[in-house]
């Protein structure tokens, strides 16, 4: 399966300082990829150059000539000054009524088209987003911290809507997260990164790697979600690895109290 | 009979019509400091006019878009925060601007009609102008009119769906300082801001669209021109801050009616 997008080799330095060095990534369609990572990790910098907002200093990014993608901002604040209605917050992608009324529909807030945008709870917003990323037609979604600002419930509720997306329109989607253990059930591939990648594989692989380990702390249980299909695509996944170099070791130590 | 009265009012209707939107532009995405800069150069833009002999208009606009150029460079190279950059350039130019003024030789320069407005003197032709520009400059906020809306909400997002945010910004920064410059005449260097940001604080209460809240505080804003003009007229105060007090008066009266209805 060709890849929507692939970084090879990528990093990028910022003032002489590097913040990511020698990133390997491909999303595949139909697949989810999860970031994770402690603060100065290098995730948003990473998901800034797979949108083409940055370039990286080193290394390739190939795109796929039909990328499409739908990109789901981290946080949204909407200066009170500025009156909007979520219709016409979705508008700005381009989107009529009708399309946008689909796709509110389909993250489950059709009743708040008429909404002022200011007025809505952390989970509407998080959905509205959603819904306007939808609106391209996205093959591949990009979730800056989906979940961010939503209770438990509605985050389990949420990633279950970001499963259910990725099954019917088969795109591929790479989610930056904080949280692990509720991601990590939601998710086919983890891909830790702390400037560079330090492990990846699956949640349950991961888990157990001694790099994550080491920055995340063993207690980091792994919650279980009973699905009820199985990907045939799990058994691609590449076997959890483990990639450092001592002089990186030793620039992390502090860092590991950031989660 | 009365010919400058029509005159003046007809200039100040047609500031007054681009402040809604360029207001509310300016009010959405924080550029009051922005809009003060540029209103200060002008006076330095004055200056060089005089020095040149060169329209004032002219002069005006050139150094107001000198200084949005300047800012725009500033900003890109991020040496310095932005509002200290927005201070040095505002109040420099300002101070130069003054300074400048009382050098050039056998000039007779009415400060006060600098920086408070002098539409009472307002020509035909400066009317002219006026109007010129400001149909230019609501053109193109109407072709841009989404794209600035959309960076507004989230830059990032804009620049991931396709709008070109680098050129967009700057485009809005060279209008506001178009609307700068045609509005100087009206409330002087030291009111132009209020112009702009008032009717458009006073319309956000009532409008559930940008459109409307744009619309509005156009309407606000000729109604202050009108208010401004009546009271100067009746009662001899100066126009230009006869303009800022019936806006102001009209955001304090909004005020209140929310107040009560909480």
């Amino acid at each position: 399966m060709t890849a929507l997008i692939e970084l090879q080799g990528a990093g990028k330095a910022f003032a002489d300082r590097a913040v990511l060095q020698a990133v390997n990534l491909s999303l595949l369609p139909g697949r989810i990829v999860t970031l994770i990572g402690p603060n100065g990790a290098g995730k948003t910098t990473l998901v800034k150059i797979v949108l083409g907002l940055l370039q990286p200093d080193s290394g390739r990014v190939l795109r796929s000539p039909r990328l499409r993608v739908g990109y789901m901002p981290q946080k949204l604040h909407i200066d009170p000054t500025l009156p909007l209605q979520v219709e016409r917050f979705l508008q700005f992608a381009n989107a009529d009524t009708p399309a946008c009324l689909a796709a509110l529909d389909r993250v489950g807030i059709a009743h708040l088209i008429k909404q002022p945008v200011s007025g809505l709870s952390g989970g509407e917003m998080q959905r509205m987003l959603l819904a306007r990323a939808l609106l391209r037609k996205p093959n591949l979604l990009v979730l800056d911290e989906p979940v961010q600002g939503v209770d438990v419930t509605g985050q389990e509720a949420l990633y279950q809507l970001i499963g259910e997306l990725r099954d019917e329109l088969n795109c591929g989607i790479l989610m930056v997260s904080h949280d692990l253990h509720l991601v990590m059930a939601a998710t086919d591939e983890v891909v830790c990164l702390n400037q560079h990648i330090c492990c990846h594989g699956t949640p349950q692989q991961v888990s157990v790697d001694p790099e994550f380990v080491a920055l995340f702390g063993a207690k980091t249980a792994l919650y279980t979600h009973h699905h009820d299909h199985e990907h045939d695509l799990h058994s691609e996944v590449v076997s959890a690895s483990c990639d450092h170099e001592p002089t990186q070791h030793a620039s992390r130590g502090g860092r590991q109290s950031d989660v | 009979m009365y010919d400058f009265l029509y005159l003046a009012l007809l200039a100040g209707l047609g500031v007054a019509i681009v402040a809604g939107p360029m207001g509310s532009l300016v009010v959405w995405q924080r550029m009051a400091y922005f809009g003060d800069t540029l209103a200060h150069g002008s006076l330095l833009g004055i200056a060089l006019g005089l020095w040149f002999s060169w329209s004032h208009s002219v002069a005006v606009v050139v150094v107001c878009l000198l200084i949005a150029g300047l800012l725009i460079v500033f900003e890109r190279q991020r040496l310095l925060a932005t509002d200290t950059v927005l201070g040095i350039l505002s109040h420099g130019s300002l101070a130069l601007g003054l300074v400048a003024l009382t050098l050039i030789p056998g000039a007779r320069t009415d400060m006060e009609a600098l920086l408070f407005g002098d539409i009472l003197t307002v020509t035909a032709a400066e009317v002219a102008v006026v109007w010129l520009m400001a149909a230019s400059v609501l053109m193109a906020l109407w072709r841009l009119w989404p794209a600035l809306l959309a960076i507004t909400v989230h830059e990032d997002l804009a620049r991931v769906e396709g709008v070109a945010v680098d050129i967009v910004k700057a485009a809005l920064k060279l209008l506001l300082a178009l609307v700068v410059a045609i509005s100087m005449k009206v409330v002087g260097v030291l009111l132009i801001t209020a112009l702009l940001i008032i009717p458009a604080a006073s319309a956000r209460h009532f409008a559930k669209t940008p459109e409307q809240m744009a619309l509005l505080a156009s309407v606000v804003a000729m109604l202050a021109v009108c208010a401004g003009l009546a009271s100067s007229w009746w009662l001899n105060t100066p126009v230009g801050p006869s303009i800022v007090v019936s806006a102001s008066l009209f955001f304090v009266l909004v005020l209140l009616g929310r107040g009560r209805r909480a």
